[in-house]
């Protein structure tokens, strides 16, 4: 009976976790690819930058940024409300880590590769769009999805910016049923199960595109 | 006598310390057949990087048709605006030692993308084109396979089709055999062999294939530390090198050659 | 008023000004949580790579597992599990060795794979020279194997020493008087959250940074071909 109330409410509260750990993730992605690309490709300026917010995000705590986000940040004018402060505090965190894995990765592929696109006249744009991130972003998907089951972890610390999460909802249910040692195992396996669940995926998009890659459509063995 | 396409005048080039051309003068006329030869490390490689702009050169000046490579008010390490190298590059194409076939694409799509992204042909009549090419190097077959799936002997030609789909100017090898097995250089140099009958195309070949140097070129050049040693018609500088380094060095490669 | 300093919020930077000394009280909780839980991941990290290593499957197995799972759950929960789980089995800690414990825990997971890729790394000549020199397996991995390894895993160790320094913030949240909570109750009593958090986010920055040129330097130092334990 406490056993299938429990579950519903954890349950309740690991939806908001995935919701909030896909969102960030696929945000984190994003600007993974946009910092990690002008930290190669920018001119002077525009790489310092890039490097400089790499650096900065990989150089404080998460819950120092969403603390900051949350409390500091009303101060200077700007009110976001927790789902967007979780969303903004947690992507703009990930996207950092992703953005040295982009880096890495574009840093790889060798430069013949770009003298062979430069002889051939495509431009810088085209060279990294069609060239360079097609032949690299195979070799970056374990570490991204290594990012992914970390930025799930992450997710956890938005409990404490009053997100309903996972993390949340064992909170109230111990404070309720004072039965610690069962509702912390249960989250336990949660997130276990969750993690679980994301490598897989991420494994499953890794196996197709290496299969994408090797065999294109319209070829003949 | 035409005026020369390609003309370097008192070019330097440096790396860091290292000078590699040195007041380095040199003209090709259009059509002609040169070969580059010398000990590693003289220089020859640079040249053709150049030519390519893959790399800049600090002092002198370098022309190609009308168009200079040094921009009259260009910045940056090239002294020329991203638009002008593009201007550029149209004219020029190249072959590597190392092929350097986009792995991730098809033998077809390595010919048609650059035509199709940079010239902006249609894509059947670039596929057309680069049929027409792959009959030339013997690899219609291959049209589907990707790069990995080549020796390396097919790759080259398939990276020279896909040089010539850019229709060039000015063809560049540089050591297109070196990275060859043996038996794998003669499908290559054929390839290049017939190329070099196409009366328009300018050819600059760097290569130790003293044998098909000979066959081929027009001039043959002699490289010692970024400077034309000495240079002239195949015959004279194979037969009777004036220049006491040219015969050394053609000694020392001869012999290795049977 | 804490710890006997006053906040002075005439403005902005003497405000700053006036509560450095009190951050810097919990900057050394910080450190000392984070020396103190990585000493620990270490030796627990060492203890199950062993355990993985382990010729009885069930061992290897299960150590295998525990640490798969340690690695995919979040730090938070691990350090809830201990603060309220514990006591209710008679285990009663201070909160600041529970923190210490969970973050050695959740990095033991990390360090053990350091450890495993090390020890695979060593060539298998030099387990047959041991093994041929009938050394026992204690002494082949004390005398052999880990002083081989050390260079080899320092940086990557070195990383997570990093990470780790910058997950102690979490421990605020059971009651360690770290250099975050201590910014929070700051905000609680000025009303004024902008200029504490700011000096611990900028704080941390300038810490990791010193730690990665420290451990940068350790790397260089240590002689390639190993560091003997006696
Ligand atoms: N990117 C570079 N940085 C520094 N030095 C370089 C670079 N590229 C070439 N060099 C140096 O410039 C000199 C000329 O190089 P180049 O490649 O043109 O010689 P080469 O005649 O082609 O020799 P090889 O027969 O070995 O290919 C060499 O001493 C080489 O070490
Ligand atoms: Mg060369």
């Amino acid at each position: 009976m406490t056993w299938v109330h429990d579950l519903a409410i954890l349950t309740r509260g690991a939806g908001i976790t995935a919701i909030i750990a896909v969102i960030s993730t696929l945000l984190g992605a994003a600007i993974a690819f946009i910092v990690g690309v002008a930290r190669v490709e920018g001119g002077p300026v525009v790489a310092r930058i890039a490097l400089f917010y790499i650096e900065f995000m990989r150089g404080t705590p998460l819950l120092v940024k969403l603390f900051w986000l949350y409390y500091a940040l009303p101060l200077i004018g700007v009110s976001l409300d927790p789902f967007t402060t979780g969303i903004v505090g947690l992507s703009l965190n990930i996207g950092a880590y992703g953005a040295e894995v982009v880096r890495g990765g574009l840093q790889s592929v060798p430069d013949v590769q770009i003298e062979a696109a430069r002889a051939l006249n495509f431009s810088r744009r085209y060279t990294l769009l069609h060239i360079t991130l097609p032949q690299t972003v195979i070799e970056m998907m374990p570490a991204f999805g290594n990012l992914a089951v970390q930025n799930l972890k992450d997710t956890a610390l938005v409990s404490l910016i009053s997100i309903a999460d996972l993390t949340f909802r064992a909170q109230q249910l111990r404070n309720i049923t004072l039965d610690s040692a069962r509702i912390y195992t249960l989250t336990l396996l949660g997130y276990f199960v969750m993690a679980l669940v994301l490598s897989a995926v991420m494994r499953f998009l890794e196996h197709k595109a290496r299969r994408g890659a090797a065999f294109p459509r319209g070829m003949q063995q | 006598m035409n005026p020369p396409l390609i003309r370097f005048t008192d070019v330097n080039k440096r790396f860091g310390p290292l000078t590699v051309l040195d007041r380095f003068n040199f003209a090709v006329q259009p059509g002609e057949k040169v070969t580059l030869i010398g000990p590693s490390g003289s220089g020859k490689s640079t040249v053709l990087r150049i030519l390519m702009t893959l790399e800049p050169f600090q002092e002198g000046t370098l022309t190609l048709g009308d168009l200079s490579y040094h921009e009259p008010n260009g910045r940056g390490p090239f002294m020329a605006s991203d638009k002008h190298l593009r201007d550029l590059r149209k004219n020029v194409g190249m072959v590597f030692q190392s092929f350097n076939l986009f792995p991730h694409m098809s033998v077809l799509r390595n010919i048609v993308e650059a035509p199709i992204a940079v010239l902006d042909m249609r894509r059947d009549a670039a596929e057309a084109r680069a049929l027409e090419l792959l009959r030339l190097v013997g690899l219609l077959d291959k049209r589907d396979q990707f790069p990995s799936q080549l020796s390396g002997g097919q790759q080259q030609r398939v990276a020279i089709a896909r040089a010539m789909a850019m229709r060039p100017r000015v063809l560049l090898f540089d050591e297109p055999t070196s990275a060859l097995d043996p038996q794998l250089v003669g499908e290559v140099l054929g390839v290049i062999r017939t190329l070099a009958h196409e009366h328009d195309l300018t050819m600059l070949l760097v290569t130790h294939e003293m044998r098909f140097a000979r066959e081929i070129s027009d001039r043959v050049c002699f490289f010692a530390a970024g400077r034309i040693v000495e240079q002239g018609t195949p015959e004279r500088i194979f037969s009777s090198p004036e220049q006491p380094r040219t015969q050394e060095f053609l000694k020392s490669v001869l012999t290795g050659q049977g | 008023m804490m710890y006997g300093f006053t906040y002075d919020t005439s403005s902005r930077l003497a405000y700053a000004l006036s509560i450095l000394p009190i951050l810097g009280i919990g900057l050394i909780v910080t450190l000392e949580a984070a020396v103190a839980g990585f000493v620990f991941a270490l030796v627990l990290g060492l203890a199950w790579s062993l355990l993985r290593r382990s010729r009885i499957r069930a061992v290897s197995w299960g150590a295998a597992c525990i640490v798969e799972f340690i690695r995919d759950t979040p730090l938070l929960i691990q350090l809830f599990f201990l603060y309220y789980v514990l006591p209710d089995y008679g285990v009663i800690l201070p909160a600041f060795l529970t923190g210490v414990l969970a973050l050695g825990l959740q990095y033991s997971a990390y360090t053990s794979e350091v450890y495993r890729g090390g020890f695979d790394a060593v060539p298998r000549e030099q387990w047959e020279a041991a093994t041929a020199l009938n050394l026992s397996r204690f002494r082949i991995y004390r005398d052999i194997v880990i002083p081989q390894t050390i260079p080899r895993i320092a940086p990557a160790m070195g990383n997570y020493a990093v990470s780790m320094l910058k997950e102690t913030p979490v421990l605020s949240v059971v009651t360690v008087l770290d250099m975050l909570n201590l910014a929070n109750m700051i905000g609680d009593r000025t009303f004024e959250y902008l200029v504490p958090l700011s000096l611990v986010g900028l704080i941390f920055p300038i810490m990791t940074t010193l730690c990665s040129v420290g451990i940068h330097a350790l790397e260089r130092i240590l002689p390639k071909a190993g560091v003997a334990l006696r």
